[in-house]
């Protein structure tokens, strides 16, 4: 995990929102916890006040095992702002979780030229500060 | 289908030369309504007493009441008053919608204008970071971009267009010599156009796979290059074409798709908007791929322009890259793709840029385009591209 800079601006953190904060209380237990709507069977990322296509406001919160594959991803040999400076290159990639929806990451832990589309991931529980914790992700084998 | 029937043109035009580093001062967002008015009416041979309807985008003046804040400076009283925030589909939004307007009777005569100059800084600036500071990622309190995203450094648009062309990869294979020939073939053209910021710059394919690397498989030059400009459009009724000094350009078809913001949201990345917006813009014109003489698509990356050949039906999914190699896409080649240079060529000064594909279909149409006019040009298909390839507008134009 690269260490955040001593100078520049501050990277930006999530200011979870009460409907959110379930998501964000989970990692900080080393857990995934997301949206479910019953009526439609329908999982649901990010956190939504009803569910996505039916609007249906029946949605509940379970714990799922957080693993799915890559997506895609992109290397950013660029800061992709000022807030990200020295981390480069940002590994960017949207994971598909087993359950369907997908949510954006990083990879960590994890050579340049292994990384695919479609292999699969496991999530690192990336402490930031003491309210925040990332979901980041790293080959699952 | 209903729809438009052609009885709506673009009459008249007015379109700055983008620049890098802008030689004259900044005006305010009002004055360059006011500038480029003047002289797109000037062009059409109107009068700004001719003005019943205005459709705009955002401007620095005012965060709300757009266009009263506009007819009020400009002293225009009209019937139809619009603002469009669709990105880089703004422009191409604005056109159909004036030219609904005006089919519908509510409007004779539209301008539609994207001002895109610096204004001045007022004298005493707020503190705390500008509002495009993550680009097109909101990082407003509650947006879901600002915390599920931008968090991960997934800051539009560079990120979220490599990761379309990632994917894009992952499906179709991904040649980076043929991604890089678009940007080579678009440059042709703007060394042909003097308006085109890259007039005197060409470029090989091996350029392109030899600049920098900004986001993989992005390189610095498949990436479009911000400028300042700006540009405004009359549309007219068939009565006012009539009286006015060019040729009309009519539009007859279009279509919009509207799908999400950050591309790891996509239902399917590959699915993109366009598919469903072009085929509406050919059905509703009763016109076919075969029948267009050139194509001006929202280049904000060579990826962009690979999955619009493909997502507008002119040449079958996932063969773009062969088509690409297969075909001449300068102003004098056998397939015209952005013959004016393109943003990748001309520039992209802000939401101008998406108006620049517009500007060009109808300035090569009225066979105005000199240097780099597509001979015998009747019928142009034109996109615009806002958010992260999620937000589609496809119209189809044609000549007198």
């Amino acid at each position: 995990m690269p260490d955040t800079p001593t100078n520049g601006p501050q990277r930006p953190l999530p200011q979870p929102i009460e409907r959110t904060r379930p998501f964000w209380d989970a990692l900080r237990e080393r857990k995934v916890r997301i949206q479910y709507s019953p009526s439609s069977d329908q999982w649901v990322f990010y956190p939504r006040s009803h569910a996505p296509l039916t609007l249906a406001d029946d949605l509940e919160w379970r714990e799922i095992s957080g693993a799915g594959t890559l997506y895609t991803y992109t290397i950013a040999r660029r800061p992709t702002a000022a807030e990200f400076a020295g981390d480069e290159p940002q590994i960017i990639a949207v994971v598909e979780l087993d359950e369907g929806p997908r949510l954006t990451s990083t990879l960590v832990n994890v050579e340049e030229d292994a990384i695919t589309v479609g292999m699969r991931l496991r999530p690192v529980f990336d402490d930031i500060d003491e309210q925040t914790t990332l979901l980041r992700y790293e080959p699952a084998d | 289908m209903p729809g438009l029937t052609g009885n709506a043109a673009i009459v008249g035009i007015a379109e700055w030369k983008p620049e890098r580093r802008p030689t004259a001062p900044p005006i305010f967002t009002l004055e360059q309504w006011a500038q480029l008015t003047r002289q797109a009416l000037d062009d059409a041979g109107l009068s700004p007493a001719d003005v019943d309807g205005i459709c705009a985008t955002n401007i620095r003046e005012s965060d709300s009441f757009v266009p009263s804040t506009i007819t009020e400076y400009l002293g225009l009283e009209v019937n139809f008053a619009e603002v469009v925030d669709l990105g880089g589909a703004s422009c191409a939004a604005m056109v159909w919608r004036a030219a609904a307007a005006i089919e519908l009777g509510v409007a004779n005569v539209v301008v539609i204008a994207a001002p895109s100059w610096p204004s001045p800084r007022p004298p005493n600036p707020p503190a705390g970071p500008g509002s495009w500071r993550f680009g097109a990622s909101s990082a407003n309190y509650g947006s879901p971009q600002a915390e599920f995203d931008i968090p991960y450094g997934n800051v539009a648009q560079n990120c979220g267009y490599a990761q379309i062309a990632t994917r894009y990869g992952a499906q179709y294979g991904y040649d980076p010599a043929a991604l890089a020939k678009i940007a080579v073939d678009q440059r042709v053209s703007a060394n042909h156009n003097p308006a085109a910021v890259f007039h005197d710059n060409p470029i090989t394919v091996e350029d392109v796979i030899n600049s920098p690397m900004i986001a993989d498989p992005l390189h610095m030059l498949e990436i479009v290059m911000p400028c300042f400009g700006g540009a405004a459009l009359i549309v007219a009724s068939k009565e006012v074409a009539q009286r006015a000094s060019n040729r009309p350009i009519w539009i007859t078809g279009f279509g919009e798709r509207v799908l999400h913001k950050t591309p790891t949201y996509a239902a399917d990345l590959l699915e993109t908007a366009l598919l469903p917006a072009a085929e509406s813009a050919f059905q509703m014109s009763g016109r076919s791929r075969a029948d267009v003489d050139l194509i001006d698509v929202y280049d904000c990356y060579t990826i962009t322009v690979l999955m619009a050949i493909e997502d507008s039906g002119f040449c079958p999914r996932g063969e773009g890259q062969q088509f690409v190699r297969e075909h001449d896409l300068s102003f004098a080649g056998d397939f015209p793709c952005n013959p004016y240079g393109g943003q990748l060529g001309f520039g992209q000064a802000g939401l101008a840029g998406g108006m620049s594909h517009i500007t060009d279909a109808a300035r090569q149409l009225m066979r105005r385009s000199d240097t780099h006019q597509v001979p015998d040009a009747d019928v142009a298909f034109v996109t615009g591209t806002g958010g992260l390839m999620s937000e589609q507008v496809a119209l189809i134009l044609e000549g007198d």
